[in-house]
This record gives C-alpha cells, structure tokens and sequence, in this order.
C-alpha cells in the first residue's frame, strides 16, 4: 500500500482500490458478478483483481441476477462478506424479491439472529442513449425499505471511502454507482479513511437556496450554483452521501440558514428521492422556508433513445437553476 | 399422482440405522402430529394470527431427511415449517411462542409461524415466497466450500417451487460450483389449490435436476425409512464428491394449503387413498413387527408427546406479549435512529 495516495484517481480506479484493499485485509470478502473476473466487469471496476486474488474469491457468474444476490444474501448469513456487482442497475429489478424480501428482512424478521454483511454494487443513470429499459435511478426504491443501507457516491474520494464502509458494515448495503462518473478524477484517501453512513458533506457554501443532490446530480447541482453565482444567487449544495441513513441534520441546518430549498433527483417525480427530502424539509423546517421546496427530476416517462428526448428528460444545469429563481421568485412577490 | 409413480423410487438401501434411532424418528413424528393438531385448535381459538400452514400428513418426509442429517448441517425451509424445527430438536415451548408472538418464540414474536429460524439448530429459516430461499441454501453451502468445510446443505421446498426460475438458477450454480446442497423438493402435489397436473408440463419433478446434469431420483414420502435412506445418501455424496442432487419425495398433505383453505377442490377419494397410507400409522406397523418398539413403548411416548405439546401451549400462552418499545429491534445490526414512525433517517449523537 502506498502511504501517500495519488492525487487524481477516476471513481473507477477508486472502487478498485477500495475493493483491493478489502479482498487483501479480510478473507472473508468474496466478489461475485457477472463478467468481472476475466472480463474485468462491464465498466472494468474488477480489473486485475482476478489475477490478483484468483477464482475463488472473484467469481464469474451466469446471468442469474435473482440466483448470485440470494446466493451471496446466504453466504452473508453464514459470515462471509460478498461484494456482488450487477452489471447494472437496471438488473437489480430481476433480484428485487432477493434484495427486499430476504436480504433486507432476515435480520429481523428472525429475531436478530443472523446478520446480512453483503454490498450489491451496481451502476445506475441515463444519458448514454440506452433506451428504457437500461437507464434507471432507482435509489428512491432502494431507500424505501427498512433493512438496507444506500449509498450513492459522487466523487472518487467518497467512492473509495464509502465502498470500504460499505464492506466492513454489518447489514446489507445498495452501493449506487453512476455510469457518467466513472471517468471522473480527483483525490481519493488511504486505506483506513472511511466516511461512516449518514454524514453528508458540503460541496459548496451558499446563502441564499440549499440544494440537496446526490451521485452524478451533485455536478449538476454545483453547475447550477455556477450560473447562479453569476447572478448574485449563492447556493449551497449538499451532498448526503447516503440516502438511508440520510443526513438530515446537515439538510435541515442548511435550509434554517437559507430559507430555500431544491432538491435534485435523476428518478422519476412521483414518490421520488425528491418528494422525500422535500417532505422531510417540510417537517424540519417549515417555519423557517420562504418558498415551497423545488424539485428536479428525469421527466415522468420511460427513457426514450432518440439523443435530444432522452437530454431532455434528464435533470440540467439549466433545470436546476430555473428551480432556484422560481424558489426565490416566491421569496419577491 | 399416479400411486405407479411411486415405482421410480429405488428400494431402501440397507437402513444402517439403529433401533434408538428409529423410535425417535417416530416420537418426532407424532410430535409434530400433535403439535400441528393442537396449532390448528389454538388458531381457531385466535392465539395464533396471520397463515397458518400444517404438515401434517408430511411427516414422514420431514423427519427422515432431517434426521439423516448431522445436527450442524444447515437446513432452509418453506412457510410450512414448524415441523424441520421440532424435527430439529428446537424446543417446542419456543416454536409454539413464536406461533402465538410471544417474546419467548424462536425468533422472539418476530416472524410468527411462517418464519422460524433456529439458528442454534441449524434451521436457517422458513421463508414466504415460493422458492425464495432456495438460492439462499446455495449461498450456504457456498460458504461451507469457501471455507473448506464438510458440511451439507439441504434447502426443503414444494412441488410449486419447483415452476419458479430460481429454482434452475439455484440448481445450474450449485452444480457448476460443485457445493454440498440437497435439494429435497416435497411434493405434496399441490400449489395452494393448484393440482400439479395442472401447473407442471412434466409432473416427474426429479427430473429437473436432469437439465442440470445433477443426479436425482423420486421416492415415497410417505416411508420414513426411505426418505432417511435416500438423504442418507444424499448427504454422503455431497460430502465425498462436493456434489449437488436432488430428491423428489411424493406426499401429501392431509389439510387444506393453509387454515383459511377449506379444502373443498381435492377429491375425497384422493384424501382417503393417501390417508390409507398414514406415515404414522405404517411407520409404527414397521417398528411392532420387527420388534424395534413394544405397543407399550409407543403409548408411553405418544403420552409423553401429548403432555409436552400441552405444556408448549401453556407455556406460549402465559408469556409476554413483545413490548411495543422493542418495535424496532433488530432492522439494522447497527441502527442510527429511534423512532421509526418518523422515518428512520435523523441520524442519533453518536455518529
């Protein structure tokens, strides 16, 4: 291990060494998935571990979603630590019963007598023309449910750091990747720098409207702010990390300071990621908001292919920004 | 169900089992017997809510293959299976708290009748959709050939089981992997109300695991010295040539599929043919006649079965109700909040 990490690594790279340095601390994480030994995954996250950690704990699998997540939700039972990747995210629909009904239930529905130590890995997100049916968000389904952990990372730091939490905790955690991050560089930690679940950050310090986004929205989010700033309207843009545990403390501090607030979500409107953080802002701050709680989301149809339809269905910098000055139109009138 | 099907099933290999063993096989038996029959006075009374799904008529085939198992061997059940716990040694007071959802229940009121964990025992569950554990038991027995272990899986499903695309799923890794997995599908010929004539293209289910180039066979569920046989070698295999295989074991279930199915679309003339062959009652003819247990010895311990189920019964019934402060037990290893009414997301002080 390198005592001094390189200073700009992709989130890709990231995950590899998150994934490394946990396969080389604990022989109990296994990977399984589809093509991510000798293929080296899909978006090439696995490469070279299989040459590194061999076929026994980088297992090629069938395209079996709803088999491999159960048959890693078991081997969590009996104390392994899987890290399963989905090819996507869009494949987790097939191993939804896997996730919902065992994964995120046995803990309790048992009386607390096994524990589910598993990451399901899975990239997610449009806007590489991959039509309806590989073009998902779906963290707000994931952080529906009682008994998982959802994390959404948005930068290489958070990806290497967040990965590694996800590993070492003790129940079942969605890790969401995003498809156009994947290339994204910047710094990441060493080995043991960790960001526990729940602990959101501040990606930019603003005055006058909070805007909550999580994975590839934060960039959105931070453009918006951008062309706001040119304005004279200073956002602040949070960035939760997690969505379940949601940091809502650092949300609600937020928006009591900027009396605004717009949430960002690349999933669909209705029963969103963004109806929820508005509700939540509403019951923490309503005395304190000036304006109703904006929401951005991808347009409530299933991703066409066509290139300027499926632009124009997904969340801009543009949207968000427009979001903002209705927000603080509301605050003039 | 033809009673020719039957035919399939080899001869019984020479039982090495001995005559103790025999009589607890049959002591098990007509405890679960008794303990399904007093479930199903005690839900109609309204002590136990929710589903409630009895073996009986099962019994036979539950008790071999658990029987032939070693006690550490990690077992996965269905929603009807009060009877792999009993089967399993899980005390009955505990099996029958948790049917009534007392904090003394095996799983402390948490999962009720169709969710019994026992992890002590090896019992890694009764789960509620069709065919939703059986990847799960893969995983188990991925984890025994992980760590190099000797220990044998065997995941305990239906004959409705057998037409969810898990199952193929779970069959094809477990053979490619080559883990240590039975799969003992029961069939009791029935998918809730659906006739397996009606819902299976090829009714010989043992010859799924032909796709899967996995050895299977069918044998009488009705015999419990055939399904202990047959698991017997089952296990051995497994453990030898870390190899899956499957067993198909025809029975029946003499209830409807749950206590709210009346039961009224079967035939009278199929209950009364396979009632004819009572597990129980043939079991017991086997253990007279070559002098494994005197009539006396079975009374005794048909008695002593009654006591104990009436003493479980007591013993749920006179145990706390669970707290509704302990609401929240439990839905994390680590959780961060208190008050899940409020949504489970205010992070506490101490993260």
């Amino acid at each position: 291990m390198s005592t001094s990490p390189p200073t700009s690594v992709s989130y890709r790279e990231a995950l590899t060494q998150a994934m490394r340095e946990e396969l080389q601390r604990d022989p109990n994480v296994f990977l399984m998935g589809e093509d991510i030994g000798l293929f080296e995954g899909s978006f090439k996250v696995t490469r070279g571990l299989l040459n590194e950690f061999g076929p026994t704990r980088l297992v090629d699998t069938p395209i079996s979603e709803a088999g491999f997540v159960g048959l890693g939700i078991g081997a969590a039972m009996s104390g392994l630590r899987p890290v399963i990747e989905l090819m996507t995210v869009n494949f987790s629909i097939v191993a939804m019963d896997q996730i919902v009904n065992n994964a995120a239930k046995v803990r309790y529905m048992f009386g607390g007598q096994v524990s589910v130590p598993m990451v399901i890995r899975m990239p997610g997100g449009a806007g590489h023309q991959l039509g309806a049916q590989h073009s998902h968000s779906l963290e707000a389904w994931f952080t529906h449910i009682p008994g998982l952990k959802v994390a959404c990372p948005s930068t290489p730091f958070d990806a290497k750091a967040l990965l590694k939490t996800a590993i070492r905790d003790d129940d079942p955690v969605i890790f969401l990747e995003s498809e156009g991050l994947y290339a994204k560089k910047g710094p990441i930690g060493g080995a043991e720098d960790l960001i526990p679940f729940g602990q959101g950050i501040i990606r930019r310090e603003g005055t006058d409207c909070t805007i909550v986004a999580v994975s590839r929205m934060v960039w959105i989010a931070l453009a918006a702010a951008e062309l706001l700033a040119k304005e004279g309207i200073h956002c602040e843009v949070i960035d939760p990390r997690t969505t379940r545990p949601l940091d809502l403390e650092m949300i609600a501090t937020s928006v009591r300071k900027t009396n605004h607030c717009v949430a960002v979500d690349e999933g669909w409107p209705e029963c969103g990621l963004a109806a929820n953080i508005a509700a939540h802002v509403y019951e923490q701050c309503f005395d304190w908001l000036d304006a109703p709680v904006g929401r951005v989301n991808a347009a409530d149809v299933p991703m066409p292919y066509a290139h300027d339809l499926e632009q124009a269905a997904l969340p801009r910098a543009d949207d968000v920004a427009q979001a903002v000055r209705a927000t603080l139109a509301r605050r003039e009138r | 169900m033809t009673e020719s099907a039957t035919a399939h099933s080899p001869t019984p290999g020479p039982a090495s089992i001995d005559a103790s063993t025999m009589r607890q096989m049959y002591e098990k038996m007509h405890l679960i017997r008794t303990f399904e029959e007093r479930a199903a006075e005690q839900y109609m009374r309204g002590n136990i809510g929710g589903f409630l799904h009895l073996a009986i008529g099962e019994e036979a085939a539950v008790v071999g293959a658990v029987t032939a198992l070693r006690p550490t061997d990690p077992i996965t059940s269905t929603y009807r299976e009060h009877g792999q716990a009993l089967a399993r040694g899980s005390d009955p007071n505990a099996v029958m708290a948790e049917l009534f959802g007392r904090t003394t229940g095996v799983c402390n009121g948490r999962g009720g009748s169709m969710h019994l964990m026992d992890r002590a025992h090896a019992l890694y569950g009764g789960y509620g959709i069709v065919g939703g554990s059986i990847p799960l038991a893969v995983g188990l027995g991925f984890a025994i050939s992980y760590r190099q272990e000797d220990g044998v899986v065997m995941v305990m499903f239906g004959d409705g089981a057998t037409n969810q695309g898990v199952l193929s799923e779970s069959m094809n890794m477990a053979k490619l992997w080559h883990l240590p997995v039975i799969f003992f599908c029961l069939n009791n010929q029935y998918g809730m109300g659906t006739a397996i004539t009606r819902a299976a293209s090829d009714t010989e289910l043992f010859t799924r695991a032909q796709a899967f180039d996995m050895p299977s066979r069918r044998i009488d569920g009705m015999d419990v010295m055939a399904v202990y046989s047959a698991v017997s070698d089952a296990a051995e295999y497994a453990r030898s040539a870390h190899e899956p295989s499957m067993i198909e074991a025809l029975a029946y279930r003499y209830r409807g599929h749950s206590m709210s199915d009346p039961d009224n679309t079967r035939p009278e003339e199929e209950k009364a043919r396979w009632r004819a062959r009572d597990p129980l009652i043939t079991f017991e003819r086997v253990l007279l006649g070559d002098a494994i247990a005197s009539a006396d010895e079975l009374e005794q311990l048909r008695a002593a079965n009654v006591t104990r189920v009436d003493e479980a019964v007591a013993f749920a019934d006179g145990s706390p109700q669970v707290p509704i402060s302990a609401l929240a037990d439990n839905v994390y290893a680590h959780p961060w909040s208190t008050n899940p009414r409020g949504g489970a997301t205010m992070p506490s002080a101490d993260q």
